[in-house]
């Protein structure tokens, strides 16, 4: 599903490396944990992929089932199939949630050459979903993010995701600012679309998520590289003894 | 005789003005305007009211030839049911208008109630534009006083069943249009007057609104969209207690455009709120000048104008609050803000509070600046296109000056008029 090869990134300002040779391989169906200390690039890591500006890639490669990543505008990475769930998703006053999920949803499939959905469809199944997140109406109908919480931003993040149908979802530290109920909430939407050809990609900070999420692989990234892979006792680990025990080992 | 011959001013408006002929009560309004006029002289780039529009094009003889255009869509306004009043080239055509029959308004022509001895618009004509000459004076809008050929007077007696919609169409590339409307809302009654289209090569337009108490006024304009059109237009309201007035303008395209909204809050717990969204690309001169004055206790005014610029296009604010010291518990807002979408377009602002009351809350701002990146990244992010990712952001700039218009119906119109307008510009 995502193939990422040796990537190399730097901030395209200044001569500052911020990658330094990432590889990872995620299949269908699996779901893949991303942890490491604050500063080991693991956010840079899902803003390249997505394809923010100000990074520069200057070697190694990432593919989504075959295409390469790196050559799409952002919205032709989401057309293909790539979800980024933003550690801080953005307030837009102005712009209406439910015009925004509609006119991303239609965007979406105008692009694949699907026809767009109709009002009455996407609202049947808007309701639904944001019911399953307890997003009421009236946080369907305010600006998108605009004056939402921690918790409630993130479940609008889950419920973008739910509505799109991504293949490959990042979860961006999805976990900050969430309280139990929330994170319970959070992660019980994340597996409600847990399937064979779909995976994910959590990058968090605290193993506290993966309780909820249970990952099939956990990667431990320092200083730009994947230092060590591991099934999910990894995170136990980390959980026990912190990050300095597992970096002393492997740098 | 000194040999040095003398430095001729150039031609210019008031050189061979028409007042057109009318005896009784409007001839003598008449006179008394081209007086103050010519003691006013007409403005001049000297001018501190006009430091950042240059006033020529609206003060030279003759008006500049404006080509006409046709935007190809139904104009605005069209699904709604109103009574339409259509101007061409500043002349009111009969043949194109509906019947001026509505209950709880009295419509008659500017044209032809100068002709009658006497009229109720006597008090109003001319009397809120002499009112509004302090302290800034507004050559343009006593020059307007002075020479309209035309226009209507309108009396709200009751609740009107719809809105009067006056239709400005423009037909010839040189013609030079000086209307002049008057409305009266009397106590508990109630108007919205729609106003649409270019109007004339060079446009000058006056209004005076008087708002009883009780009463209230609403207000939607879009200026029509003539790439070459020229505009100096003033409203003038004046609101008595507990009443309400509501403006909002839409501009989009014109060469020149110049609105001068003048407010007077003379009775306590009125509000009054005046917006305007404007988008400009190329050739486009886009001024809004205000001018509110607190002269009641408890009343309520907001300004908000939103202009979006690109590829030269220039932006100018000029709004004052004034508080006068009887004008406690005053709530006055005001913010100006402009979209700079390259680096070619630019905006100048000049906010101004005055305050003489102690027991008030005044706020004003002014910003300028680019799209969002993160804004635009994220909706990117989510399969939005850059340019369609651009225009939702454009719209949601705009947002809170539309959120002015009263009626949800009319906001979606002009909402719609927007996006096309973007959607015909996307590359």
């Amino acid at each position: 599903m995502l193939e990422i090869n040796n990537l190399h990134v730097k901030l395209e300002e200044e001569d500052k490396a911020i990658l330094k040779g990432v590889t990872v391989s995620v299949n269908a169906g699996e779901v893949h944990a991303i942890m490491g200390p604050n500063g080991s690039g693991k956010s840079t890591l899902s803003y390249v992929l997505s394809g923010k500006d100000g990074y520069e890639v200057t070697d190694g490669s990432a593919t989504l089932l075959g295409d390469d990543l790196l050559e799409l505008e952002p919205e032709e990475r989401a057309a293909a199939g790539l979800f980024l769930a933003f550690q801080y998703p953005v307030e837009i006053p102005g712009v209406g949630n439910m015009t925004f999920l509609r006119t991303a949803v239609n965007a979406q499939r105008k692009q694949r050459g699907q026809p767009e959905i109709s009002a009455g469809d996407f609202l049947k199944e808007v309701r639904a979903k944001a019911k399953d997140l307890k997003i009421d109406a009236d946080m369907l109908r305010r600006p998108v993010n605009t004056g939402f919480s921690g918790g409630e931003k993130k479940r609008n993040e889950i419920l973008q995701m739910a509505m799109l149908q991504p293949k490959m979802c990042i979860l961006d530290e999805t976990d900050s600012g969430l309280d139990v109920d929330a994170m319970k909430l959070v992660s019980e939407g994340v597996n409600a679309l847990r399937d064979q050809n779909r995976a994910f990609l959590v990058i968090t900070h605290y193993q506290r998520l993966l309780n909820h999420i249970r990952p099939d692989v956990v990667h431990i990234m320092a200083e730009g590289r994947i230092v060590k892979s591991g099934g999910p006792e990894l995170a136990l680990e980390v959980e026990e003894n912190g990050y300095t025990d597992i970096l002393a080992e492997v740098l | 005789m000194a040999a040095q011959a003398q430095v001729e001013e150039p031609a210019n408006r008031l050189d061979n003005l028409h007042i057109p002929e009318g005896s009784g009560w409007l001839g003598d309004i008449r006179a008394d305007a081209l007086a103050r006029l010519q003691k006013q002289g007409l403005p001049t780039a000297r001018d501190e009211y006009w430091k950042y529009t240059k006033p020529n094009r609206l003060t030279s003889q003759s008006a500049p030839a404006a080509a006409l255009f046709d935007p190809q869509e139904s104009p605005v306004f069209d699904a709604f049911d109103r009574l339409k009043l259509v101007f061409v080239d500043g002349v009111f055509a009969p043949e194109l208008s509906d019947d001026t029959t509505l209950a709880g308004v009295e419509i008659s022509r500017l044209a032809e109630a100068g002709q009658a001895d006497i009229h109720w618009s006597k008090d109003v004509y001319g009397a809120l534009e002499a009112r509004g000459q302090n302290p800034v004076p507004r050559p343009l809008a006593t020059l307007n006083t002075a020479a309209a050929t035309d226009g209507v007077l309108i009396r709200v007696t009751g609740r009107a069943a719809k809105p009067v919609s006056l239709i400005y169409l423009h037909k010839s590339e040189v013609s030079d249009a000086i209307l002049h409307h008057v409305v009266k809302v009397e106590p508990g009654a109630e108007l919205t007057l729609l106003e649409n289209g270019p109007a004339a090569a060079r446009f000058n337009k006056v209004l005076e609104v008087d708002i009883a108490d009780g009463a209230a006024f609403h207000h939607v304009r879009a200026q029509g969209r003539d790439h070459e059109r020229c505009a100096a237009t003033h409203t003038f309201a004046r609101l008595g207690r507990e009443s309400r007035f509501k403006s909002f303008t839409l501009t989009v395209n014109g060469v020149l455009t110049r609105n001068e909204t003048v407010i007077e809050l003379q009775g306590d717990d009125a509000s009054a709120h005046v917006a305007g969204a404007a988008m400009g690309d190329g050739d486009f001169h886009h001024d809004d000048t205000v001018f509110v004055t607190h002269n009641a206790r408890n009343c309520e005014s907001r300004q908000v104008f939103k202009k979006v610029l690109r590829n030269g296009a220039t932006g100018v604010f000029q709004g004052k609050i004034l508080v006068k010291p009887d004008a406690q518990k005053t709530d006055g807002y005001q913010i100006s803000q402009a979209l700079l979408l390259d680096d070619d377009a630019q905006f100048l602002a000049k906010p101004e509070l005055e305050i003489y009351a102690d027991d008030v809350a005044c706020s004003h701002g002014s910003t300028s600046g680019a799209i969002d990146d993160e804004a635009l990244f994220y909706l990117r992010a989510r399969g939005i296109e850059r340019a369609e990712a651009t225009d939702l952001l454009t719209i949601a700039f705009l947002a809170e000056a539309l959120e002015e218009i009263e009626d949800d119906a009319l906001a979606d119109d002009i909402r719609d008029r927007l996006e096309s307008w973007l959607l015909r510009r996307r590359g």
